[in-house]
């Protein structure tokens, strides 16, 4: 083992601390924001309120089939219900990791650590495939 | 630190006040109670009674997963789905974004802190990440009842880890194998309590990293947060100290769980009405939990866990055997 190593974490994992701190509380802000405008019912749902609950018991299929409810990314244009508001926050904090290692590629290539910087970039690839939604809509 | 524990604390309290203000006024007004009341669901409860539920319920399951050491999403999927009338496509989206959540929240400390290894967590995430996409795709692809015996079994199988499974403060590592070398996995953290500084390293990294396939893939496929499997894996097998193994499987779910709730979320298993309540309940209770950490029992708390999950095991094998 290597007997000059520091007390202490690296400058990318400090990195990637900060980064994953504002993401998380930028992305946990959006969410309880958009949340509140949709149980205020400051913009309407797709999905009224007081019907939601007779589609919550269904498979993800049929709740998808009766309702109408497009997958993948198709929540984008849907963005003026408020129920489709909710999916920013909840995108955000499920994309933050993405930015996180994005940023310490370069810290990693400038240090010569190549293995690890090879290791980032197929988690970025791996994440945004995950994201992309290229993995299909499936269902029972 | 505080000031963001304040911050958060009163975001989520916020989120309280905000669930109860729409109760109210769902609840209040003749003309449009009696609307709601038209589209109330078959058992007769108004919209927001299910949600508020499991607002109490997931902060009392923050408390207890603070008090008895283990993550959120290991007693969510299976009591939300044994209990509620949610179905469990939508429990186990929910489950991963609060297991997400909450590794999101302390992921920044624990790195910072130095507690979680960016070095261990690395190659490790990119296997489990990888996994947990084929575990939800397939979680989501198999029959219902399929996927809730195999989660009554697994959530046994947890409980039997838990009575079984030793820990190690500082294991025994003599040398780091080839691929721990290579990889340049080791690192040196102080331990408060002592005031050492300790020098770690990990062994056995290839079964290790191969034992994370398959941790990866029940993440996915049951939404359950991994910690339960990760640690002893860090811990036992690949000999990181514990407070490692700990803080590095908790920022480890940050990114195991983003692959597989991303496929959730694409797949449309995701509704904002579960999973905010359940994200802000179980980030309230955990802050709860933390402060009263310090005057309960341990030990009756773990006995206590494991209680539940044993009981939340056999209602989801009883469920999916279609008792």
């Amino acid at each position: 083992m290597s007997q000059d190593q520091k007390l202490g974490p690296s400058p990318e994992q400090i990195l990637y601390a900060n980064i994953l701190n504002k993401g998380m509380l930028l992305g946990l802000g959006i969410l309880l924001i958009t949340f509140a405008l949709y149980v205020l019912g400051i913009v309407s749902p797709y999905v009224p309120l007081d019907k939601l609950s007779n589609y919550w018991s269904m498979g993800v299929n049929d709740y998808l089939h009766e309702l109408d409810i497009p997958t993948g990314w198709a929540w984008l244009g849907m963005l003026g219900y408020s129920d489709f508001l909710n999916f920013i926050g909840i995108a955000f904090l499920a994309g933050v990791s993405i930015v996180c290692y994005i940023a310490i590629i370069p810290t990693l290539l400038r240090n010569d650590d190549k293995i690890f910087a090879v290791i980032a970039i197929l988690e970025v690839i791996v994440l945004t495939a995950a994201a992309s939604g290229i993995f299909g809509s499936g269902g029972h | 630190m505080k000031q963001k524990s304040k911050l958060m604390a009163g975001l989520l309290g916020l989120a309280v006040l905000t669930l109860c203000a729409g109760t109210a006024l769902a609840s209040g007004g003749g003309a449009e109670a009696t609307a709601a009341a038209a589209g109330m669901p078959q058992d007769g409860s108004p919209w927001w009674y299910w949600p508020v539920i499991l607002l109490v319920a997931t902060f009392i399951m923050g408390i207890i997963a603070v008090l008895g050491g283990v993550g959120g999403g290991v007693l969510f999927v299976p009591i939300i789905s044994g209990f509620f009338p949610f179905h469990l496509d939508f429990v186990r989206g929910a489950g991963l974004l609060v297991a997400l959540a909450g590794a999101l929240a302390a992921g920044p400390g624990l790195l910072r802190s130095g507690l979680a290894s960016l070095r261990l967590a690395i190659p490790v995430a990119l296997i489990a990440s990888s996994c947990a996409i084929v575990g939800a795709m397939v979680g989501l692809a198999l029959p219902t009842n399929v996927v809730q015996i195999s989660l009554g079994v697994t959530i046994l199988g947890i409980c039997v880890l838990m009575l079984t499974a030793k820990k190690s403060t500082f294991p025994d590592v003599p040398e780091s194998d080839k691929l721990g070398s290579i990889l340049k996995i080791y690192g040196v953290y102080r331990e408060e309590s002592t005031g050492e500084t300790i020098n770690w390293r990990v062994h056995r990294t290839p079964l290790g990293l191969l034992l994370f396939v398959v941790i990866g893939v029940m993440a996915g496929m049951f939404g359950l947060g991994a910690g339960w499997a990760n640690v002893p894996v860090l811990n036992l097998l690949m000999g990181a100290p514990l407070k490692i193994s700990v803080a590095t499987s908790k920022f480890l779910l940050s990114i195991t769980d983003t692959s597989a709730a991303w496929i959730y979320m694409n797949q449309g298993a995701v509704i904002p009405m579960m999973v905010v309540p359940s994200l802000v309940g179980i980030m309230l209770g955990s802050f709860v939990g933390v402060r009263i950490l310090k005057v309960v029992k341990p030990t009756f708390i773990r006995w206590m866990v494991i209680g539940i999950l044993a009981f939340a095991g056999l209602k989801a094998l009883s469920k999916g055997l279609g008792f």
